[in-house]
């Protein structure tokens, strides 16, 4: 995957915490993915500003102790991508 | 009363705001007794109703009817709903909106509008909707929910006089520039089920027009996304009925009847009203939502079933429907002793061929001299 890649959320999603379900969640019309806790995780730093090398980066440091978690990103990177939850850019 | 504890969050709120509606469908899944339930909710009922709503842990709030617009107040429900942090979906017609009010509503928070069309020519909409301005309508308020940014959700549903269509009705939902398309096959609740004979359609036409869907999804991978429902009595598995009852999915009718299914009114329980009780006492302690939580009220073959996990038994309301009795089997599965039922209604619609000139179109009227007729 190219990491210089922007990941924008796709506009007519939105992401929100939910506290009932105890994780984060994506709506959109007339639907709902509750992701898992990296899922979550990485979902979070998408901004539309920060390439996949700066999340990688930024998570990278904040669980040091997580062996190959730019494998795991860049996967999620490309699911999501193909799910239109993201686009990359 | 009785608590279970294992009553998970309604994570959908169908609110039906009314039913009045300027259009007539025949395949409206509205209760045919709908004029006995006039008495809306006020604005203040409906603002506690999304607010207990939430707390019990919805996150998408669908706002129907009937057609909701008809509602002057929708805007400020709307805004509501987004300080409370729900994703709203408006489910109209079209009928009754604007240029102002697609955008008033967008400011207000609304997140999405589905639009839906009875077909995807002037003269069939004429025919299916009981208007025939409507059409011209619909095109021109899809362009402007296109244009003020909300995601496009265009809603056709099937039946015998426009399934073979799909070819068109896919390229009208493209040229206008939907993300999502819904082909919903009708189903038999309501009017629906008056109209059975007249909606049904045949098996070759049910094949052809899911060809059509899937040659276009492979044309066009990328393209917008194609949702084609299938209609159950074709099936020889139910639906898993709102995911089981009780589960995730919580409607309230316009006179605050809370159902675990839009179309659960005519079914023998006492459903509690919102005008009586706050949300969490009927999702969690009501009878009529536990009714058929779990599997103790299944009979055979259900019981003893390996596949109730998947199905619940299908739709209750079906069930009760065809058969009289809401605890059996949905008829529509081939385990069930019943399923001779469907095989005679689809063998009845498939000799059946009027044209569409013994529809019996949906208003309140109509449902007031049904009423008067059973009483
Ligand atoms: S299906 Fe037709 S008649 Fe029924 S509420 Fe919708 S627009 Fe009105
Ligand atoms: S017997 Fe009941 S549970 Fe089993 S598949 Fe049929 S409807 Fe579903």
């Amino acid at each position: 995957m190219n990491r210089d890649l922007i990941p924008s959320l796709n506009k007519h999603f939105r992401m929100q915490w939910e506290e009932a379900q105890g994780c984060y969640v994506l709506l959109y019309p007339e639907g709902m993915v509750k992701l898992n806790e990296s899922a979550g995780l990485i979902l979070a730093c998408v901004d539309g500003q920060q390439t996949v090398a700066d999340i990688i980066s930024d998570l990278a440091a904040r669980f040091p102790d997580v062996e190959g978690i730019a494998i795991d990103i860049e996967e999620f990177m490309a699911t999501a991508s193909a799910q239109r939850w993201i686009e990359l850019a | 009363m009785e608590t279970r504890p294992s009553a998970s969050p309604p994570l959908w709120l169908l609110a039906e705001l009314t039913y009045r509606c300027p259009l007539q469908c025949p395949y409206c899944s509205n209760p045919v007794e709908m004029a006995a339930a006039d008495r809306e909710l006020a604005t203040e009922d409906w603002q506690r109703v999304l607010r207990e709503a939430r707390q019990l842990g919805a996150a998408q709030l669908g706002f129907s009817g009937g057609e909701p617009l008809v509602r002057q107040d929708l805007e400020l429900l709307v805004a509501e709903a987004r300080r409370l942090g729900f994703y709203s979906n408006l489910i109209t017609s079209g009928v009754g909106l604007t240029h102002e009010r697609v955008v008033g509503l967008r400011e207000a928070g609304l997140d999405h509008i589905q639009i839906s069309f009875q077909s995807a020519e002037d003269e069939v909409s004429a025919l299916l909707s009981g208007s025939s301005k409507a059409f011209a309508h619909k095109l021109a308020m899809a362009e402007a929910v296109k244009s003020a940014g909300y995601p496009m959700v265009l809603n056709f549903v099937l039946h015998r006089h426009n399934i073979d269509q799909v070819d068109r009705i896919i390229q009208l939902a493209s040229d206008l520039g939907a993300d999502y398309v819904e082909l919903a096959n009708t189903q038999y609740h309501g009017w629906a089920l008056l109209n059975r004979d007249e909606l049904m359609p045949s098996r070759e036409q049910l094949i052809h027009a899911e060809q059509v869907t899937n040659a276009w999804r492979q044309e066009n991978p990328d393209g917008m996304r194609l949702y084609f429902v299938v209609p159950d009595y074709y099936e020889e598995r139910p639906k898993p009925c709102m995911n089981g009852w009780g589960q995730m999915f919580l409607a309230v009718a316009p006179d605050g009847m809370a159902l675990p299914c839009h179309s659960a009114r005519g079914l023998p329980l006492q459903f509690p009203n919102v005008r009586d009780f706050d949300l969490e006492t009927i999702w969690r302690h009501s009878d009529a939502f536990n009714a058929y939580r779990g599997y103790d009220w299944m009979q055979e073959p259900c019981r003893s079933c390996p596949e109730k996990e998947r199905d619940f038994g299908g739709c209750r309301c079906q069930a009760f429907a065809l058969t009289g009795d809401p605890t059996q089997a949905d008829p529509v599965c081939t385990k069930s002793e019943q399923r001779g039922l469907i095989d005679t209604a689809l063998a009845a619609a498939n000799c059946h061929a009027t044209g569409g000139t013994s529809l019996m179109y949906r208003s309140l009227q109509a449902s007031r001299d049904i009423l008067a007729s059973q009483s």
